[in-house]
C-alpha cells in the first residue's frame, strides 16, 4: 500500500510517497530525516491537535475555546468533537482548566484556551 | 379595524412613496402596498440617484415636464425629510464634432425645459468646471441644477413622513387578487391577506403590467432594461465635483461617472434589455464595457477602487414616456407605468400630476389640518464635528458605539433604522450606509444582527439580507452530526 | 467628555498594539491603549486554531492563549486602556498630537501626546475587490467575518461551502466548517500555487479530501435571495478556458482572497502610503512620514505568523522610546527591494546600528539567495532553503556588516531574491 503526502516539518514541504510492505515502511521523495519519520508517523497512526468551542454559560461569550492537550489519533475526532459541542462551560473558568480528562483512555486533556470572569 | 381604504397605492418604491406621502396630506385612509419585506427594494434601491437637468427630452414629453417641475422641488423637501441631496450639477462631455452636434440639441431641450443655468462649455470650459476630465474633450454642456441624491434614503423618508401623516404600509404585501363591487376592489396579497379600497393607483414599477392584468385594466409590457454599476472607494482619485455624462446614444443616456451624495464614486450605468425581471447577475464583459467607457471620460477611474458592483432594472414601455393615465376600462384605477429615467427626479411632480388625476376623477380631497411635512431628523456621527458629537454622546450613549467602522456608523443609528422597520441588512445598510463602505460588512455584520435580535426580538436564524430565502445563518455548531462520518466518510487505515 | 495626558497613545489592542504598549510602559513611559472591542487580543480571539508562538514562546499556542499572554501583561502593566473605544481622528502638530476616539462609556476621549502608534491591524479584501460576476444574495461571506460566527457566536454559516482563496483563514476555515459538520466542497485559487502555508493545506485540506482548484476562479454566483452555486473555471495562460467551466452546488461562499493594511486614519493624517503593502512608508524606526506617528504589525504590512508582529511592534516599542529620549535623530538612508521581492519594510536603514527587514518574496523556490548591495557593492550574501509568497522572509543585517563602506545621502541599499 503506497500514501502520497506533503511533509509538513518545514516549510519546504516535499511532497513524499510512504509505502507499506508487510512490516517495512519504505518514504521516498524526502530531502531529510525527518520527512521519514513524519512518513511514518502519518501512515501507521496520524495524529492532530484538535480546537473547538464549547457553549459557555456568560453573558460575556457565548462560546469558549478548547484544545486537546496533545494529539489525538485521527479517528478520534469526530466522536470528541460531538461530545465537546455538548459539553456547557460554566464561568468563571481559567485558561487551561480541564473540562474532559483522558479522553476516550488516550490519556489526552482537553483544557480550556481562554479565561472567562463571571 | 376597518379595511376599507379610500386609495391603494401599490408598489413603495419612490413613485408609489411620492404618492403616498401626497395623499397623505389629505383627508384620506390610504394603504400603501409593498410586495418585497421594506421599501425601495425594487427598481428605486439599484438606481444612479441623479437628480436629472432637464435637456434629454424635448417639452413634447410628459416626463420631461415632470422632470423639470420635480427637479425644483428638492431643496424644500430635502428641508422636511433630511436625505442627502446636493446640487452638484451635471456636464455632459463630448468628444467630437458629431458629439458635440448631439449635446447642442440637448442644450436646445434644457432652453426649452427652462432649465435654469444651462450653458454650452468649450474645452477650457470643460476643464475649468471639471478638472479630471479627459483633455481631449471637445465641449460640452453644463447644467448646473443637476444634482445627486441617495434614492432608498429618499424613498425611506417619504414612507416614514407619509406614515406619520396616517399612511399604512403593508410589506410582504404581494398582489394576486383582485374583485370589485361598484364601489370598491378587494386586494388579495399571496399569504392570503385583503384590503379594501375605493381607488387604487398602481405604481408597481417592473410589474405594473401583471398588477393592470390582475385588475383587468390596460394590457401593456414592462420590460425590463436592466444596467450594472460599479461604486468606488471614497479615497478614489476618480472621485469628481460634478456627475459626468457622455454625449447620449439614442437608447442610453449613456455610462456615467457619478459622485455620489455620501462621497463614492460610482460608474455605470450599462442598459440592456432582459428577459426576466429579476435578473440581477453582473458579468465580466458589462465590467469591461463600464471601465473602459468610464474611462473615457475621467481617465482616473480604475478598477482597484472598486468596493462592490450592483444592477437594477428599469421598468420600460413602448413609446417611451410615462404612463401616467386613468385606466379607460376600469374606475377608479390609476396607471403610474413606464417610470423609468428620470422617474426619480420627476417622482415629487408625478405625486402631484397623480392628485390631480385623482381629483379630476371625483376623489374628494380637503386638505389634512394637521398635516406635517417634516419627519425627525436623525444625526448621522460621519456629518457632525467633534464638539457635536461630545454632546450627543452625553445625551446618548450608543453615538459613542461606533459600529460601522469604514462609514463611521454608530450603534445609535442602527437602532433608529430598526425601529422604522429596517430589520434587515439591506434596510439597515441603506437607511445608515453600515456594511456599504470598504470592507462590506466584514467586521460589523456580526455586531448588527445581534444588535437586530436585542430590538426586535428575532433570533439569529430569523435575520435576513433582505426578506424572503435570504437567511444568514441557519444552525449552530454542533449541529450537524459528526460521529456517524467515522463509519462511511473517513478512511481508516487497515 | 475625557482629557488625558499621556507620552504615547498606541491605537489597537491586538498582537501589534500590545506588544508596543507594554515595551514603551516598560522603557518608563506613560501610555494609553485604545481599542475598539469589548475585550484586547484582536483577531487572535477567533484564531482558535493551534500554531501561535512557536518563534515567542517555544511552544504552540492557540490564538486566544497567545492573547491572553500579552493581555496580562497589559492588565498588569501602568497602561492605561480602553476598549470599546474607537478612534476617529489624529490631530497632528509641531508640538504634540491630539488623539480623539469615542465610546459609550466615556462619550468623546481628547488624549494629548508626544508620540502614537499606529496598530489596528488589517482588512479582508471581499467580493467587489475581486470582481466576481454574477447575482448578489446572502451566504456570501469574508472568512474572517465567517471565523467570527462560527468561533466567537456559534453560528454556522451555511451547510455546503465553497471557498475562494487559499489564504492561511480559507484554508483554516475549511476545516472548522467540516469540524462543525458542513460540507466543504472545494477551494478554489487563481495562482498555480497555494497562498497558504503548506502545513495548513495538509492538515485543513487533505486531512479532509477536499479539492484544491489551482489556476481556477470562481466565474459566477449563483441564487437569487441565498447562494445556490457556483461556476468554476480553470485559467490557461491567464486565460478563463469557459468551455471547462464546472458547477458546483452550495449555499455559503467564502472569501479568503487577501488581507489590506486597515490605513484610514493614515491616509486622514497625511500619512504617506506604500503602495507595495497599502500599509504607511516608514523610515528605519518604523516612523511614517509624519513626525512622532509610528506603525507596527499588519497595519504597516500583512504578516503571516503572529510572532513577527510581536517581534516588530516590540521593536516599534523601543524605537518610540527612543524618540520621546529626545536623541538627535541619526541619519537615514534609502532601502529598496530590487529583483523578486514585492516589498521590503522598513523603507529606509540606518548605518550606526543593527537593522531588520521585513519581505515578501514574488516567486516559489528552493534554495534562493537573498542579497544586499549597497550603491552596486554587494554587502551580505545569505542562503535560503525555500521561499514563497505566503511566507515572509525575516532578516537583521548587522551594524558591523555595514561599517566598512562609505554613507553619503544619496546612499541606497537593495535587497533582491535570487532563485
Amino acid at each position: 500500500m503506497t500514501k502520497e503526502m506533503i511533509c509538513i516539518s518545514c516549510p519546504i514541504g516535499c511532497h513524499i510517497e510512504v509505502t507499506r510492505n508487510q512490516d517495512e515502511i519504505t518514504v521516498r521523495g524526502n530531502k531529510c530525516s525527518r520527512g521519514e519519520i513524519y512518513g511514518k508517523e502519518e501512515l501507521l497512526s496520524p495524529k492532530r491537535v484538535v480546537t473547538a468551542t464549547c457553549p459557555a454559560d456568560s453573558i460575556l461569550m457565548a462560546r469558549i475555546p478548547v484544545k486537546t492537550t496533545r494529539p489525538i489519533g485521527k479517528e478520534l475526532i469526530n466522536s470528541l468533537l460531538e461530545d465537546l459541542y455538548k459539553t456547557r462551560v460554566q464561568a468563571p473558568v481559567q485558561c487551561g482548566a480541564v473540562i474532559m480528562e483522558n479522553y476516550a483512555g488516550t490519556g489526552v486533556d482537553v483544557v480550556v484556551t481562554k479565561s472567562l470572569s463571571s | 379595524m376597518s379595511n376599507l381604504f379610500d386609495v391603494a397605492v401599490i408598489g413603495a418604491g419612490v413613485t408609489g412613496a411620492a404618492i403616498a406621502r401626497k395623499l397623505s396630506s389629505y383627508n384620506l385612509k390610504t394603504v400603501l402596498l409593498e410586495k418585497e419585506c421594506d421599501v425601495s427594494f425594487g427598481v428605486s434601491k439599484a438606481n444612479s440617484g441623479i437628480i436629472h437637468g432637464g435637456f434629454h427630452h424635448d417639452s413634447s414629453m410628459l416626463k420631461s415636464r415632470l422632470e423639470a417641475r420635480g427637479n425644483l422641488m428638492y431643496d424644500q423637501l430635502k428641508e422636511e425629510l433630511h436625505f442627502p441631496f446636493k446640487r452638484c450639477g451635471i456636464l455632459v462631455a463630448a468628444f467630437s464634432t458629431d458629439e458635440m452636434r448631439t449635446v447642442e440639441k440637448l442644450y436646445n431641450n434644457g432652453l426649452e425645459n427652462k432649465s435654469i443655468g444651462i450653458e454650452l462649455c468649450n474645452h477650457e470650459r470643460m476643464l475649468n468646471l471639471e478638472p479630471k476630465l479627459n483633455t481631449d474633450v471637445t465641449g460640452g454642456l453644463f447644467a448646473p441644477g443637476g444634482g445627486i441624491i441617495e434614492p432608498y434614503r429618499f424613498v425611506f423618508s417619504l414612507v416614514e413622513s407619509a406614515r406619520k401623516n396616517g399612511v399604512e404600509l403593508l410589506t410582504e404585501f404581494k398582489v394576486t387578487g383582485s374583485r370589485s363591487n361598484d364601489e370598491s376592489y378587494t386586494v388579495e396579497s399571496a399569504d392570503g391577506r385583503q384590503i379594501e379600497a375605493r381607488w387604487i393607483v398602481n405604481a408597481a414599477g417592473l410589474y405594473c403590467d401583471e398588477i393592470s392584468r390582475i385588475f383587468d385594466a390596460e394590457e401593456y409590457e414592462i420590460k425590463p432594461r436592466k444596467g450594472e454599476e460599479f461604486l468606488l472607494d471614497r479615497n478614489a482619485s476618480a472621485h469628481t465635483d460634478k456627475v459626468i455624462f457622455p454625449a447620449p446614444s439614442k437608447h442610453s443616456k449613456g455610462m456615467l461617472v457619478i459622485p455620489t451624495a455620501e462621497g463614492t464614486t460610482m460608474v455605470g450605468p450599462t442598459a440592456q434589455m432582459v428577459d426576466n425581471k429579476e435578473s440581477s447577475s453582473t458579468s465580466k464583459e458589462n465590467f469591461q464595457t463600464i471601465f473602459a467607457s468610464a474611462r473615457r471620460l475621467i481617465p482616473q477611474v480604475s478598477e482597484r477602487d472598486i468596493i462592490t458592483s450592483f444592477t437594477g432594472s428599469r421598468p420600460t414601455l413602448a413609446g417611451d414616456d410615462f404612463y401616467i393615465e386613468p385606466s379607460k376600462r376600469i374606475p377608479r384605477f390609476i396607471h403610474v407605468a413606464g417610470i423609468q429615467s428620470p422617474g426619480l427626479t420627476a417622482a415629487p411632480a408625478i405625486a402631484e400630476y397623480v392628485k390631480d388625476l385623482l381629483k379630476t376623477e371625483g376623489l374628494q380631497l380637503a386638505e389634512k389640518a394637521d398635516y406635517d411635512p417634516c419627519i425627525e431628523k436623525v444625526p448621522r456621527f460621519r456629518n457632525l464635528s467633534k464638539e457635536e458629537l461630545a454632546e450627543l454622546v452625553e445625551e446618548n450613549p450608543a453615538y459613542g458605539e461606533l459600529v460601522c467602522r469604514c462609514e463611521n456608523v454608530t450603534e445609535a443609528e442602527i437602532v433608529a433604522a430598526i425601529r422604522k422597520d429596517h430589520i434587515t441588512l439591506d434596510g439597515i445598510k441603506f437607511y445608515t450606509r453600515a456594511m456599504m463602505g470598504r470592507c462590506q460588512g466584514g467586521f460589523c455584520t456580526h455586531k448588527i444582527m445581534k444588535i437586530i435580535c436585542r430590538e426586535t426580538g428575532l433570533s439569529m436564524d430569523e435575520i435576513t439580507k433582505r426578506g424572503g430565502g435570504s437567511w444568514l445563518v441557519h444552525k449552530e455548531v454542533g449541529d450537524y452530526p459528526l460521529r456517524s462520518r467515522n463509519l462511511d466518510g473517513e478512511r481508516q487505515q487497515p | 467628555m475625557k482629557e488625558i495626558t499621556k507620552d504615547v497613545v498606541v491605537i489597537g489592542g491586538g498582537s501589534a498594539g500590545m506588544a508596543a504598549a507594554g515595551e514603551v510602559v516598560g522603557k518608563g513611559h506613560s501610555v494609553v491603549l485604545l481599542e475598539r472591542e469589548e475585550i484586547l487580543g484582536g483577531i487572535l480571539n477567533q484564531c482558535i486554531h493551534n500554531g501561535f508562538g512557536l518563534h515567542r514562546f517555544k511552544e504552540e499556542l492557540t490564538g486566544p492563549e497567545y492573547a491572553e499572554r500579552y493581555a496580562r501583561i497589559i492588565e498588569e502593566s501602568q497602561v492605561e486602556y480602553y476598549t470599546g473605544t474607537t478612534v476617529s481622528e489624529i490631530d497632528s502638530r509641531e508640538d504634540g498630537k491630539t488623539v480623539f476616539a469615542f465610546s459609550s462609556e466615556h462619550g468623546m476621549l481628547r488624549i494629548n501626546c508626544r508620540a502614537v502608534v499606529l496598530a489596528m491591524g488589517c482588512r479582508e479584501r471581499n467580493r467587489g475587490n475581486i470582481g466576481t460576476p454574477g447575482t448578489r444574495p446572502a451566504g456570501v461571506y469574508t472568512a474572517g467575518l465567517a471565523q467570527r460566527l462560527v468561533n466567537m457566536e456559534g453560528l454556522m454559516p451555511g451547510s455546503k461551502c465553497v471557498i475562494v482563496g487559499s489564504g492561511d483563514i480559507g484554508l483554516i476555515m475549511a476545516r472548522r466548517m467540516s469540524w462543525a459538520g458542513a460540507e466543504v466542497k472545494g477551494v478554489v485559487e487563481i495562482q498555480p500555487y497555494p497562498a497558504g502555508l503548506t502545513r495548513n493545506i495538509v492538515q485543513c485540506l487533505n486531512d479532509f479530501d477536499i479539492p484544491l482548484h489551482l489556476s481556477h476562479v470562481v466565474s459566477k454566483i449563483y441564487g437569487k435571495d441565498r447562494v445556490e452555486g457556483v461556476d468554476i473555471t480553470p485559467l490557461k495562460n491567464g486565460m478563463e478556458v469557459t468551455e471547462e467551466t464546472f458547477h458546483v452546488e452550495c449555499d455559503t461562499l467564502l472569501l479568503s482572497v487577501g488581507l489590506v493594511p486597515e490605513n484610514e486614519i493614515a491616509r486622514n493624517t497625511g500619512i504617506k502610503i506604500n503602495p507595495e503593502t497599502n500599509g504607511p512608508l516608514v523610515d528605519s524606526n518604523l516612523m511614517t512620514s509624519v513626525e512622532g506617528i509610528f506603525a507596527c504589525g499588519n497595519v504597516l504590512h500583512v504578516h503571516d505568523l503572529v510572532d513577527y508582529v510581536s517581534e516588530e511592534s516590540q521593536r516599534c516599542g523601543e524605537f518610540v522610546s527612543t524618540y520621546l529620549k529626545a536623541g538627535d535623530r541619526e541619519q537615514q538612508y534609502s532601502m529598496v527591494s530590487g529583483s523578486n521581492l514585492k516589498y521590503v519594510i522598513p523603507n529606509r536603514f540606518s548605518s550606526g546600528r543593527d537593522n531588520h527587514f521585513y519581505m515578501r518574496s514574488l516567486i516559489v523556490r528552493n534554495h534562493a539567495e537573498l542579497v544586499f548591495s549597497l550603491d552596486g557593492n554587494e554587502v551580505k550574501r545569505k542562503k535560503i532553503r525555500h521561499i514563497q509568497p505566503s511566507e515572509m522572509i525575516s532578516f537583521t543585517l548587522k551594524k558591523e556588516e555595514l561599517a566598512d563602506f562609505n554613507l553619503d545621502e544619496q546612499s541606497r541599499l537593495e535587497v533582491s531574491l535570487i532563485g
